[in-house]
């Protein structure tokens, strides 16, 4: 399997007034692959928003590369180059509401992607967004209507036409669910994985709903305070975590099975999350994890492949050195 | 507390939306009732009618009692001159930034309930105020108290709610989706935390949330509304083991189940919840139903007990239905 997104060290670090330095991103290295979904979780404040931002270029990298099939991107990105890798990278967002003027029509948002990025006389356009809104589900009608007419679902579906039609090598979905019911987050998902068979998609999909990024990903990465913990296959991860936060993480997400849910004694984290900003040296979880010992508090763990872990996995935590 | 067909409607500008059309429900000193189902199905309303919290007009409770403790509290904030919001019922709401008065020291809002409720001293109820902030386990809490919410963390922001909530040690406790904007790990925070509570108090708990596994978690009593109603009722067991009603078992197959073993697809309940302007005739169920029969888009499902606890309004339990349809469904021991 060729890697279609390779991040290198990717540093992201926002400043806050003259001396402090929010590490919303530190020194992220992660390869995804053909065909393939890596589900990225962690706690909001995780930086894992904006890790997806920072590959598809909407923010410009503090340090660090990344590779786009091998070529190297630019660290800040002019408007040519979002000219030249906008019809090859795509993001579906968050918030099925804000993400869509609310003053162009469905047809409008769905094709002016096709309209700035391809040779647009060459290609019927309209047929072409017909087509999409019948792939995501909507009718070709819907293309004259504006997005208030459209419930939560329905917008998701939008925004999901509006960067599948480009026919994107990598897509990144920054949490495409949370805003939904659950009802329709299966639909939407269900969606998703149809067109990841149909048109054989890479992507990342960003999410906090575990079960649901288990259900959807090959590989799961696991995100806290900026630093990349765990990395695995999504079953041994979400089975079988190594990393004291990971099990934590999983360890709170309750299951639909109250037989279960009443046996299980209380697993509940410890403290609050620590501060992003200036950050030092160290373990970021040191402080609230149950097994802290004396070198997490001085060294940061760096990502090391596990070897009694079936498959690849790699975990950023001294007791597994 | 027990409420007993209630009804809520809603004037707005294209007609009446009957929000509620007839819930029943109890929920008994130390259980946990949790109510289920799609944004949009009136479990909130449910919640917010029995609080008096419904803005009127354009709201419109049309029917129905709420017994606390031997009294009708619908539409009455005042019983022997005392206001029961915030005093015999405590409420929890979803959004704990912006239910809580940034203007207002945390202490200070907490402090509010007592000396309105109680008649205590503004100096006895901030004390009382920070040891309930211990209570629900806010590290510091006399520092704490002399804060502003922004100063709060979501998570501790939903402790300070709870905390206002118990101030007054009520009999009912109301969470509308207390853990919706949460993160997981804080989620199971809050969880323990309330049910610590609820152990120490017996604090009846009804539990408003669209997450089976919160539910599966806290509930003892579960009901399942869709569409304005309670469309299956029992307690947790019955409800995840023996769902009765094809909305219940939507619900479940559209959730990612955690056994590694069963590896079955998501089965997404296709469509959309029906129009409240004009609710269907017969089940509101009817469209999104994959077991629907002639007779459900005409005539509104009667109950059918399938044990004394456990109702489903479907009429697939009817004895005429076909018995091969939806296997999965629970038909009772009998059948």
């Amino acid at each position: 399997m060729s890697a279609v997104i390779e991040a290198r060290n990717v540093t992201k670090h926002f400043e806050v007034g003259r001396k402090h330095v929010v590490h919303a991103v530190d020194d992220v290295s992660l390869t995804v692959h053909e065909q393939e979904i890596l589900g990225l979780v962690g706690e909001s404040g995780s930086g894992k928003s904006t890790l997806g931002k920072v590959l598809v270029g909407l923010h410009e990298k503090t340090g660090g590369e990344v590779f786009f099939k091998g070529e190297k991107l630019p660290q800040r990105y002019a408007s040519a180059d979002f000219q030249r890798y906008a019809s090859r990278m795509q993001m579906i967002f968050q918030d099925p509401y804000s993400s869509l003027d609310p003053r162009m029509t469905v047809g409008e948002i769905i094709g002016e992607g096709l309209r700035l990025h391809s040779d647009a006389r060459t290609i019927p356009t309209r047929e072409r967004i017909s087509e999409w809104l019948c792939r995501v589900g909507l009718e070709p009608d819907h293309a004259s209507r504006y997005p208030h007419e459209f419930s939560g679902g329905q917008r998701q579906r939008v925004g999901i036409a509006r960067a599948l039609i480009m026919e994107p090598e990598f897509v990144v979905c920054d949490e495409p669910i949370s805003a939904l019911d659950v009802s329709v987050q299966a639909q939407v998902v269900r969606l998703l994985g149809e067109l990841k068979s149909s048109l054989g998609l890479t992507m990342l999909f960003i999410a906090h709903d575990l079960s649901m990024v288990r259900y959807v990903s090959d590989r799961m990465a696991v995100m806290y305070q900026g630093s990349l913990v765990e990395i695995g296959t999504a079953d041994d991860v979400f089975f079988r975590p190594k990393h004291p936060y990971t099990k934590i993480l999983i360890g709170s997400n309750p299951v639909p099975d109250p037989k279960s849910e009443r046996q299980r004694r209380a697993l509940s984290i410890k403290g609050e999350i620590a501060s992003p900003i200036n950050i030092g040296a160290g373990c970021r979880y040191a402080d609230r994890c149950a097994d802290v010992m004396e070198v997490c508090r001085s060294v940061t763990p760096p990502l090391l492949p596990v070897s009694d872990a079936t498959g690849e996995r790699t975990v950023a935590c001294h007791l597994y050195e | 507390m027990s409420v007993d067909d209630l009804h809520v409607e809603f004037d707005t500008y294209g007609g009446i939306v009957k929000a509620v059309r007839g819930v029943s429900f109890h929920v008994r000193a130390g259980k946990t009732l949790a109510i289920v189902g799609e944004s949009g199905c009136g479990k909130s309303v449910t919640v917010q009618s029995i609080m008096g919290l419904i803005p009127m007009p354009p709201g419109r409770i049309t029917r129905g009692t709420a017994m606390l403790e031997g009294i009708d509290i619908i539409g009455r904030q005042i019983i022997n001159g005392q206001d029961i919001r915030g005093d015999r019922v405590g409420m929890i709401f979803q959004d704990p930034m912006s239910s809580l008065n940034p203007t207002m020291r945390v202490g200070d809002q907490i402090a509010e309930t007592l000396q309105v409720h109680r008649g205590y001293t503004h100096k006895q109820a901030i004390a009382r105020a920070v040891d309930l902030l211990g209570e629900t386990r806010i590290p510091e809490p006399a520092k704490r108290a002399q804060q502003y919410p922004f100063a709060f963390s979501g998570g501790m922001l939903q402790r300070a709610m709870i905390a206002m909530a118990i101030a007054c040690e009520p009999s009912v406790l109301i969470a509308d989706e207390p853990t919706t904007a949460i993160d997981v790990t804080t989620q199971a925070q809050i969880l323990d935390l309330l049910l610590d509570l609820q152990r120490k108090t017996g604090v009846a708990v009804v539990l408003i949330t669209h997450n089976l596994g919160v539910v599966a978690r806290m509930a003892d009593d579960v009901a399942v509304m869709y569409a304005g109603k309670i469309v299956e009722k029992g307690s947790a067991e019955d409800i995840f083991y023996r769902a009765s009603h094809p909305y219940t078992l939507g619900l479940q197959g559209a959730m990612p189940s955690n056994d590694q073993e069963r590896e079955q697809g998501l089965q997404p309940i296709e469509g959309t919840p029906p129009d409240m302007f004009d609710p269907p005739k017969g089940c509101a169920y009817y469209a999104r139903c994959p077991y629907a029969m002639r007779l459900c888009a005409q005539n509104h499902p009667e109950r059918f007990a399938l044990n004394p606890h456990h109702y489903a309004n479907c009429w697939i339990h009817h004895e005429r239905a076909p018995r091969g349809l939806a296997p999965q469904l629970f038909r009772g021991e009998t059948a």
